[in-house]
């Protein structure tokens, strides 16, 4: 399930069509995300709501991956920055917590960038969010190889929204964008 | 109520600074990289749990208040947390027991608040409850591991035991600001999450081998500012590049 693109107030949209908020849409999918810099900010879903306030004002709602994400303060800047250097003013970003980021808002296209990249992306169908000890997700493949011959190293990795594994038959070990 | 509310969400938000900061005393010094990583990856969400109760007290007072002047400029007297989060890390057996005990504790009052009637409070509880199951399956894990482990581990364990279960208590002894927030349904009755966390506790430490112990958790003071030595400590360390240059930023 996608729970993806932002919601658009074309109300405010000067052109019927929607064409003008669809560009800041553009825009922001120049935007990257500092930690994982194959996804832009589109593709990882964290983008809520943009709604445009003529004459050139723009509106942007983002939400937090992980409440300790540090990465959201310079995806505001380059929000910031990408909008104002292409002539838009005031720009305005807001922060919403509800409903939660979960892994299921990042789009597809944003899952195969991932394994391309390296990085495991999650599964669709999470299995271990919840409390029971010693579990084991289910076959995470590897980006590398594509085995399913697979291991748990840590389940906390190098950013707060990854794992680390290990592929038993290339040997490699890689991260996985884990369950949340 | 308004003063209530400011210092529930002090309470809150310092009970994850200050277990926050006592795990990020970790960082570099890790018994292997995995488990130093996983303490600081679980430090920086406590941290953002913070910030994010600190944000919503300081909008609340207005005014020069900011999440920053309510972390680096405030004395032992006005932090709100419990014991439990500010006493030291010792071993790898303590740091994670004081884990354990606080996470399976935050599990359910996370997922209490989650209705809480101040929809800010939810929306922060609902956020943040996905990572306190991490830390709680983490840590955990880590007492079923020491407990049931070898000899060593499991006397460490039962030290870990004998230091920190004193300060449990006090996570279920409601303050007066908790107290009066009850009625308006914005905190959460304490009786609940007392049977919850005591019913989990009994199952892992019965997974573990480990004995709950008989002696009452009597000690409590912090979460209405008498605080243990630690804690002055702590801040000296957290506040002293605000307070010895105020303002200064990266």
């Amino acid at each position: 399930m996608i729970k993806q693109r932002p919601h658009i107030d074309s109300s405010s949209d000067p052109d019927s069509t929607g064409a003008a908020t669809q560009r800041v849409m553009q825009l922001l999918e120049g935007v990257p995300d500092p930690e994982v810099p194959v996804l832009n900010i589109i593709d990882l879903g964290i983008v809520r709501e943009i709604e445009l306030i003529p004459p050139a004002g723009v509106i942007v709602v983002i939400t937090p991956t992980y409440t300790g994400c540090p990465a959201m303060d310079v995806i505001s800047m380059n929000i910031r920055m990408t909008l104002g250097s292409n002539g838009y003013a005031p720009v305005d970003i807001r922060t919403t917590l509800s409903p939660p980021w979960t892994t299921e808002w990042m789009s597809e296209a944003a899952k195969q960038k991932l394994e391309a990249f390296g990085i495991a992306p999650p599964n669709s169908a999470q299995s271990v969010c919840h409390l029971d000890l010693f579990q084991a997700e289910e076959a995470v493949r590897c980006p590398r190889c594509h085995s399913y011959h697979t291991g748990l190293i840590s389940r906390f990795g190098s950013t707060a929204c990854k794992a680390l594994y290990r592929c038993n038959d290339c040997k490699e070990s890689f991260d996985y964008f884990k369950c949340h | 109520m308004e003063t209530s509310l400011f210092n529930y969400l002090l309470h809150l938000g310092d009970n994850a600074l200050i277990l926050g900061h006592r795990n990020s005393e970790w960082c570099g010094h890790g018994p292997v990289l995995e488990q130093d990583i996983a303490l600081t990856n679980i430090a920086l969400d406590l941290i953002g749990q913070a910030r994010l109760f600190y944000q919503y007290a300081a909008a609340l007072k207005g005014g020069p208040v900011t999440e920053d002047s309510l972390a680096y400029f405030r004395d032992v007297y006005d932090f709100r947390n419990c014991l439990l989060v500010e006493q030291p890390n010792g071993d790898w057996a303590h740091t994670v027991l004081r884990q354990f005990f606080f996470s399976s504790y935050q599990y359910d009052l996370y997922t209490a608040l989650q209705h809480s009637a101040d929809t800010q409070i939810g929306s922060i509880a609902a956020k943040a409850l996905k990572e306190v199951t991490y830390h709680l399956r983490w840590s955990g894990e880590w007492v079923v591991r020491l407990g049931d482990g070898t000899g060593e581990s499991k006397d460490r364990m039962r030290a870990a035991i004998n230091d920190l279960w004193m300060f449990t208590g006090e996570l279920f002894k409601p303050a007066p600001y908790e107290k009066t927030l009850l009625a308006n349904g914005i905190s959460v009755p304490a009786e609940p999450l007392k049977g919850e966390w005591e019913g989990r506790l009994q199952k892992i430490f019965e997974e573990a081998d480990l004995e709950i112990p008989p002696a009452p958790a009597f000690q409590s003071g912090g979460k209405t500012g008498a605080h243990s030595e630690y804690l002055g400590y702590i801040l000296a360390e957290l506040q002293f590049l605000q307070r010895a240059y105020p303002g200064s930023t990266w």
